[in-house]
């Protein structure tokens, strides 16, 4: 119960003060949007459906690392992270917590590009009994994913840098721009290794019916990497911040 | 319990931290009881803040023991987190909430009620003149405010033990005053308090028991007559007298078998000797050479005196204000 109070306060008052400021909610919407209308110049007529899991992938990752590793590496420099660090929870909790803001954060930008593509498109055909757990993992994975860079870094600048490092050769990699039947041979195993491309996968299946790889699987792999991840995390914080 | 009694609430066995080659804590070992104020006194860098840190579990020790009400705070820190408040040397509240809010907050971690934390907050509030304040946000506070409000929060959820790191370093004469009597009155609640300081005056003034801190050691410790107690120091008169005595020291010294006579700048005479000195006698001396003495008292050696003596630092160096930026914390 006691856990609970200051799991769930601790969530309240990361979306009260970081995520629904106005800046950060209109750069969740912006953003997106901005992707949106550029593939749609840069391809006319390009059927928006076969963008949509790329938008959405791209909201999500975007959306989650910038927010947490801006939001944890700000308190740290802050120093009043040390006061989740010294509360009487224990560090899974205080770890869910903080990730729970940034997690819902990248799912409710994913769906800005869906409220979009409505308007254009009959998204009738999208089976969102599959869309809405890939997104939610895609969401989670990345989110830990910016957790171990916000871990790494001691600036808000340099988390940003990292994640920067990370984010768009990810973008590449994971099947997105590139199907993943053709992305180079070499480095394919450097694809299997990345979350975002079961991710992708997943949503190519749901929305267009152009997987490559069994839901299953897909589904495996990013709870693999999800507990992976935060296990992770968890050590290099132990480790890391309470010297 | 009788075990925790003897221990103290608070106990620190052989604790050490290095930071690489550098040994900023060496073997400290200390007790404090329940219910005390106890106070450690040192420089910049003598290693107060590392020592706080791994009592509360914000710092692994290199080695030692540290258990606090029985518990072992390197196996049960969570456990042990739970009976304290910490005050760290920095005013560490989110600048965006207001006090209030602030205060909720820090109570919620603790895992208070919301009922509960809000009727605590309105009173802390009260109860530390930032009423008007709690509905500020944080950024807007003065120096001395933000320390306030940062004791209030680390109180929410009554602690049985409070840390306070440097709790009146560089703010107003008058919060500080405020703070040290919310001190004085935390004690009389029963609450344990540990706190760090490099003002002599405040360690005097609040403690209970000091340890002298230096070098990552504990040169010395006790209540303030125990520390004085633990320097031998001599017996000391001051007189004030007409002018011309001074060119009677020498002989004055030999008259008193033991003593030391010596002049000081403001032309008045110091008697120092091993054994208490009776006024009678020199008073009587002076009369038969006519000369007027005005005042006679007899000198202390003050806490300052002691803590230069003990630790060999000259005590313009706890004077010095910290030094900022230097290395973490
Ligand atoms: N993370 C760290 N890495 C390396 N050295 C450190 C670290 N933290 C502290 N030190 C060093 O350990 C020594 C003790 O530091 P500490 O902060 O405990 O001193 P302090 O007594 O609290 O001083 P102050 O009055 O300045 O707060 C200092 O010389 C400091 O430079
Ligand atoms: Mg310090």
């Amino acid at each position: 119960m006691k856990s609970w109070i200051a799991f769930w306060n601790i969530l309240k008052k990361d979306v009260k003060n970081y995520y629904l400021k106005p800046p950060n909610i209109s750069w969740g919407i912006i953003f997106p949007l901005s992707w949106t209308l550029m593939q749609l110049i840069r391809t006319p007529g390009g059927n928006i459906l076969q963008l949509l899991p790329g938008l959405i992938s791209m909201s999500v990752l975007f959306g989650t690392t910038s927010m947490l590793a801006v939001t944890i590496t700000f308190e740290r420099s802050g120093r009043s992270f040390d006061r989740l660090l010294l509360a009487p929870i224990s560090l899974s909790t205080m770890v869910l917590a903080k990730i729970m803001g940034a997690i819902l954060f990248g799912v409710f930008n994913a769906f800005v590009p869906v409220i979009f593509a409505a308007f254009f498109v009959n998204l009738g055909a999208v089976r969102w009994a599959v869309v809405l757990p890939a997104v939610l993992m895609i969401a989670v994975t990345s989110t830990l994913l910016g957790l171990l860079i916000a871990v790494s870094a001691k600036q808000v600048f340099e988390a940003q840098t990292f994640s920067n490092f990370f984010r768009f050769p990810m973008l590449f990699l994971c099947g997105l721009f590139v199907p993943l039947p053709s992305v180079p041979v070499f480095l394919r195993p450097l694809s299997y290794c990345l979350p975002l491309t079961y991710g992708t996968d997943l949503l190519n299946g749901a929305i267009t019916a152009t997987s490559s790889l069994s839901p299953v699987l897909c589904f495996s792999m990013l709870l693999a990497f999800a507990a992976a991840l935060f296990m992770l995390c968890r050590y290099n914080i132990n480790r890391k911040w309470i010297l | 319990m009788r075990g925790v009694d003897i221990m103290g609430i608070v106990s620190v066995a052989n604790l050490k931290k290095t930071y690489g080659d550098f040994t900023a804590v060496d073997d400290i070992s200390f007790d404090i009881q329940e219910g005390e104020i106890f106070g450690f006194l040192g420089p910049n860098g003598a290693g107060k803040t590392s020592t706080i840190n791994m009592i509360i579990g914000l710092s692994r020790p290199t080695a030692g023991e540290i258990t606090v009400d029985g518990i072992d705070v390197r196996t049960q820190t969570k456990k042990a987190q739970a009976l304290m408040g910490i005050v760290p040397d920095e005013s560490n509240l989110y600048n965006e909430m207001d006090g209030f809010d602030n205060l909720c907050f820090c109570g919620a971690l603790y895992g208070m009620r919301k009922e509960e934390r809000e009727a605590k907050a309105r009173h802390l509030l009260e109860q530390f003149r930032l009423k008007d304040a709690g509905k500020r946000p944080f950024k807007a506070y003065s120096k001395g405010m933000r320390r306030k409000l940062t004791i209030a929060a680390a109180l929410i959820h009554s602690p049985r033990i409070l840390f306070l790191d440097e709790p009146t370093t560089g703010i107003d004469v008058e919060s500080a005053r405020q703070i040290r009597e919310m001190i004085a009155g935390l004690k009389n609640q029963g609450t344990t308090v540990f706190l760090t300081t490099h003002y002599i005056e405040d360690a005097e003034r609040i403690c209970d028991r000091i340890a002298f801190i230096a070098k990552g050691r504990i040169v010395a410790s006790g209540t303030v007559p125990e520390l004085m107690e633990s320097v031998s120091h001599g017996h000391a008169i001051q007189l004030v007298t007409d002018e011309n005595a001074e060119s009677l020291a020498a002989e004055l010294q030999g008259r008193f078998e033991g003593s030391r006579v010596e002049v000081r700048p403001d032309h008045s005479v110091v008697i120092i000797s091993k054994q208490r000195i009776p006024l009678l006698p020199v008073m009587e001396y002076y009369n038969d050479k006519g000369i007027a003495v005005y005042e006679a008292r007899e000198l202390r050696p003050t806490l300052e005196d002691v803590f230069v003596k003990l630790t060999g630092i000259e005590s313009s160096m706890l004077k010095k204000e910290k030094e900022k930026g230097g290395a973490g914390r």
